[in-house]
């Protein structure tokens, strides 16, 4: 347990680095490139004066290493400062949005990988027949499908046609919100007063959102799973299993997708980001009010310090994404040992 | 000599093919063998000459693509050829066991070693309750000279010749008739070789068992073959006890390879080797595979293939030099 | 001692154009043989790259209607014989717009790929080729980028820039540099290691030289590998910055934006409108997938496995 321990305290440490280094490329990108915040707020018709006065009460008339250090400090205390266009500190809204985002991605990835593995590794089993090759083109036209078109597609034939699902938001009207919310994760918060109607109205406006994302990453997950399962049906002790009589479905789904998940687990994390991104366009096609929209909203507003406490934010999200896969990497596979 | 109710495999003409992108390989042609009850044979050749194939198509376990394009495997007068599936699963690993090259590749890792044995059990044998059948799993062990708490252990953590051991474990805990034993100790250092020939030979007693042991290594198969049989380029060359073929090989291609041995008994000044190397076998020479290398070829030879025939008392081999073949 | 002649290292590629398509017929015929599907994958995604490359360059071939005209028919009509996919909001011609706006998708993604292959590439062979801190330094800055979600990267860089053709290809183009830094540092560091390297080395080659004829040469078949399978993404990161509206000013027909509009009129069941400029967003991304895969295949087909 200590060994672990120290592991991840090493792992933290080592993610600071990457925090840092997207924190300053984003300021960078956010204050030192063209285009000036305030000016562009204001609109280009405002007085330099009035101009000068809100960059004063925004401080942002000092020196740019000032700000980037005054920046760094802000944030060393956990402090993301404060919007630049409501009356609010920018953790607000974001604690309020990524409970969405966290459910939209949770339930995007168990799809996507719901249907990707056993795609996948049922391809790798039957290789080189006409299903692998079904599965195959499977995979490489749903990588090539924009998110944003699946979701129209989808709230088209079963929000628009069929009237079988919503088409935006996490919640119908007639639900009040207020009686439930407490985390901000729905689903647990439906649980927890015991609504079954609240909770099934949620789970109802996830669906959508959630296939469109499951199924258009599912494609990465089939290729992968499918050409690590190759190379694991290959090996001697799959022959060696064989050879002592055990099923062929028993050989393949335990002894061979088992060896082949643990390199897929050590890409999850790269996944996760592609997932992420998936989910600012899902969110943006659903209305669903998690931190892309946010982000979005905010980008039209030109609230500076709010989209870099989400870009923030969603950093860190992915920090501690690969720091628990590397952990579940532990878990799963005995040679390793921290 | 071989009498009908101690055979217990019969492998009759037995042929495998390989369809790849420029054509077929033809690994195995024509291989006809017995093995009689309690024997161990011995399946010698270079690599590549086929005898790995020969031995996992005895399980049908050939590696895809190849094809058994003709012959029949005759196990206790069944075909395992035509067997179901679910006679195959039966049959493997329970009548006839197989443990492969190299120990280190041939355990799950993810599995300890508790697992592999306790799933072996129960897909052969439902009945076995899970203390039944570790009680099974630690009187092999015991045999074995392994300790019990390697059992939780996972394979990284096991040495090489101890891994050996459990594959042998493994395949023997449904008590088989046959163990087929592929290349068993390549991978192993010489000593530990030495302590695994005689683990063999202490489990053949116990557990009556018949063995085909694959092998290149001519010291090995002195030690534990009752019977030799010589394969080149997918095709045996000859077949005798062990006596005769070490004492008096008739094919030359036999006559090389015993004499490739180093031998400290006889001055030699340089390493002998074999000149020339086994031919394509996309497009196998016409008549005799070794033709193009033997030493004492004759016109004949690179026209017309020699069949396996009888030219001493149980001492068979296929080759021109000792008298034309009756048709 | 040997009567061979002297022959250079067999892997140090030289600038000869004529060996190259000498070895470039050998390795077609025997690859052609070898790899029979993986061929068929390419050429299907090298004809659909022809068909859309086609439409950019000669879209009066494919369509009479302006794709800018209010006036091409009524306001969002269905498909009809005189308007194969129909008619927008703006009772402009969808087919046309599909035509004249893969120009734009088109343009932006092989600029942005190239872009980040020409920033990249150089970056990557530098990084791998020099070591110390600075390589250090800027794999784990590109590292970071990797990491990073990569449309928010662009949404953020196309935030600044504001509205623009330039500006979108910019944007595209920064979240694609660190994979072909990644990729040229770690094929520059194991290439480092051979042998014909060393004895350049040995024979007093400076550092430039090395770089230029012995290390790029053998960086550049993955690279085109890389570069088609980046084309297909940049074509999706292209479409989803126009289509949450941060690409390109109004007036550009753009397959990104028509989604978005169509997304408005999607709840009075208008199909038409979205359906066709995301086909060929897909189309068009399948295509270079297609080309980059078996070009994989073919070429190292070890590379796609990480």
């Amino acid at each position: 347990m200590r060994h672990l321990l120290n592991y991840m305290i090493t792992r933290i440490l080592l993610a600071i680095p990457m925090v840092f280094i997207m924190v300053t490329l984003i300021f960078v990108v956010l204050r030192v490139m063209p285009g000036d915040p305030v000016s562009a707020m204001l609109g280009g018709h405002a007085p330099q004066r009035v101009i000068d006065a809100r960059k004063l009460a925004l401080g942002l008339d000092k020196p740019i290493t000032v700000q980037y250090v005054e920046y760094l400090g802000q944030l060393v205390r956990l402090d993301l400062g404060n919007s630049m266009v409501f009356n609010e500190k920018v953790s607000t809204p974001i604690i309020e949005k990524l409970p969405a985002t966290i459910e939209l991605t949770v339930f995007g990835l168990l799809v996507s990988l719901g249907l990707g593995i056993p795609l996948g590794a049922y391809a790798a089993r039957r290789r080189r027949t006409g299903r692998d090759f079904g599965i195959r083109l499977y995979a490489n036209v749903v990588y090539c499908i924009p998110v944003f078109w699946m979701g129209l597609l989808l709230q088209l034939v079963f929000g628009v046609f069929l009237s079988w699902f919503p088409v935006s938001g996490r919640t119908s009207p007639r639900v009040d919100v207020s009686t439930f919310s407490h985390t901000g994760f729905y689903i647990i918060d439906t649980l927890r007063i015991g609504s079954l109607a609240a909770f099934g109205d949620v789970m109802w406006h996830l669906v959508l959102p959630a296939v469109t994302l499951g199924i258009v990453l599912s494609g990465i997950f089939v290729r992968l799973t499918r050409a690590n399962m190759l190379d694991v049906l290959k090996s001697d002790y799959i022959l060696a299993a064989r050879a002592r009589g055990i099923p062929e479905r028993r050989v393949v789904y335990n002894h061979g997708l088992r060896n082949a998940l643990i390199p897929i687990v050590t890409m999850l994390g790269l996944q996760f980001a592609l997932l992420l991104a998936g989910a600012i366009l899902t969110e943006s096609t659903f209305s669903w009010p998690g931190m892309g929209r946010l982000l979005l909203e905010r980008i039209y507003l030109r609230d500076y310090p709010v989209i870099q406490g989400v870009i923030i934010v969603y950093t860190l999200f992915v920090s501690a994404v690969s720091l628990v896969v590397d952990l579940l990497y532990a878990v799963i596979d005995p040679r390793v040992k921290y | 000599m071989a009498d009908e109710q101690k055979t217990i495999l019969d492998v009759q003409h037995l042929s495998i093919a390989y369809p790849i992108s420029i054509g077929v390989v033809r690994a195995v042609e024509d291989v006809s063998f017995t093995l009689d009850d309690g024997e161990a044979l011995g399946l010698v050749g270079e690599s590549g000459c086929g005898k790995s194939t020969l031995g996992l198509s005895i399980l049908k376990l050939q590696r895809p693509p190849g094809r058994v394009t003709a012959g029949k495997i005759m196990y206790r007068g069944t075909d395992i050829l035509s067997m179901s599936d679910k006679s195959l699963l039966a049959m493997r690993g329970r009548s006839i066991a197989m443990i492969f090259q190299n120990p280190l590749t041939s355990l799950n890792p993810l599995f300890t070693v508790e697992r592999h044995f306790l799933e072996t059990i129960r897909y052969h044998d439902a009945a076995y309750s899970r203390e039944k059948a570790l009680a099974a799993v630690q009187t092999i062990l015991a045999v074995l000279g392994i300790e019990k708490k390697r059992l939780k252990e996972y394979p990284h953590q096991l040495s090489g010749g101890m891994r050996q051991r459990i594959m042998i474990g493994l395949a023997l805990i449904m008590n088989p008739d046959i163990l087929i034993a592929d290349e068993p100790t390549t991978s192993l250092d010489v000593i530990v070789e030495a302590g695994f020939t005689e683990l063999l030979l202490e489990l053949r007693r116990l557990y009556k068992l018949s063995i085909i042991l694959i092998t290149h290594n001519l010291g090995l198969v002195a030690e534990i073959a009752d019977r030799i049989a010589v394969m080149y380029a997918g095709t045996i060359m000859e077949i005798a006890t062990a006596q005769e073929i070490f004492d008096h090989p008739l094919h030359p291609y036999t006559q090389g390879l015993i004499n490739c041995v180093p031998n400290i008994r006889v001055e030699q000044k340089e390493l002998v080797t074999m000149p020339g190397s086994p031919p394509d076998l996309v497009d196998p020479p016409v008549g005799c595979r070794f033709a193009p290398r033997c030493p004492k070829v004759m016109d004949i030879c690179r026209v017309k293939s020699p069949s396996l025939r009888e030219h001493a008392p149980a001492h068979v081999a296929a080759c021109w030099l000792y008298g034309k073949r009756e048709d | 001692m040997s009567s061979q002649p002297q022959r250079p290292p067999l892997q140090a590629a030289r600038f000869s154009p004529a060996g190259w398509l000498a070895s470039f017929v050998r390795w077609f015929s025997r690859s052609r043989k070898t790899y029979r599907s993986e061929w068929w994958i390419m050429i299907a995604g090298l004809l659909v790259i022809a068909l859309i490359v086609a439409m950019t360059l000669f879209p009066h071939l494919f369509t009479h209607y302006n794709p800018l005209d209010q006036n091409a028919g009524g306001q969002m009509t269905a498909p009809s014989a005189q308007h194969i996919m129909g008619t927008d909001n703006l009772s402009r011609d969808v087919w046309a717009r599909v035509v004249y706006g893969a120009q734009t998708i088109l343009g932006v993604a092989i600029a942005a790929a190239l872009l980040s292959a020409i920033i990249g590439i150089p970056l990557g062979l530098l990084s791998g080729f020099a070591g110390g801190v600075f390589d250090r330094v800027l794999s784990l800055i590109m590292d970071s980028m990797y990491s990073f979600p990569g449309l928010i990267l662009a949404i953020a860089f196309a935030a600044m820039l504001g509205p623009g053709v330039i500006n979108i290809t910019l944007a595209v183009a920064v979240v694609y540099i660190p994979t072909y830094f990644r990729l040229v540092r770690g094929q520059t560091l194991s290439i480092k290691e051979e042998v014909y390297v060393e004895a350049a080395h040995a024979i007093g080659a400076r550092r430039g030289t090395i770089l230029g004829r012995y290390i790029f040469p053998n960086v550049i078949a993955t690279v085109v590998v890389i570069l088609s399978l980046n084309i297909a993404d940049a074509i999706m990161t292209e479409a989803a910055l126009s289509y949450i509206g941060l690409g390109l000013p109004a007036g550009i027909p753009d397959w990104g934006m028509d989604l978005s509009m169509g997304k408005k009129f999607l709840p009075s069941g208008v199909w038409w409108m979205i359906t066709f400029p995301g086909l060929m967003i897909m189309l068009l991304a399948l295509g270079f997938t297609m080309l980059g895969e078996g070009l994989a295949e073919i070429l190292n087909p070890r590379l796609l496995e990480r």
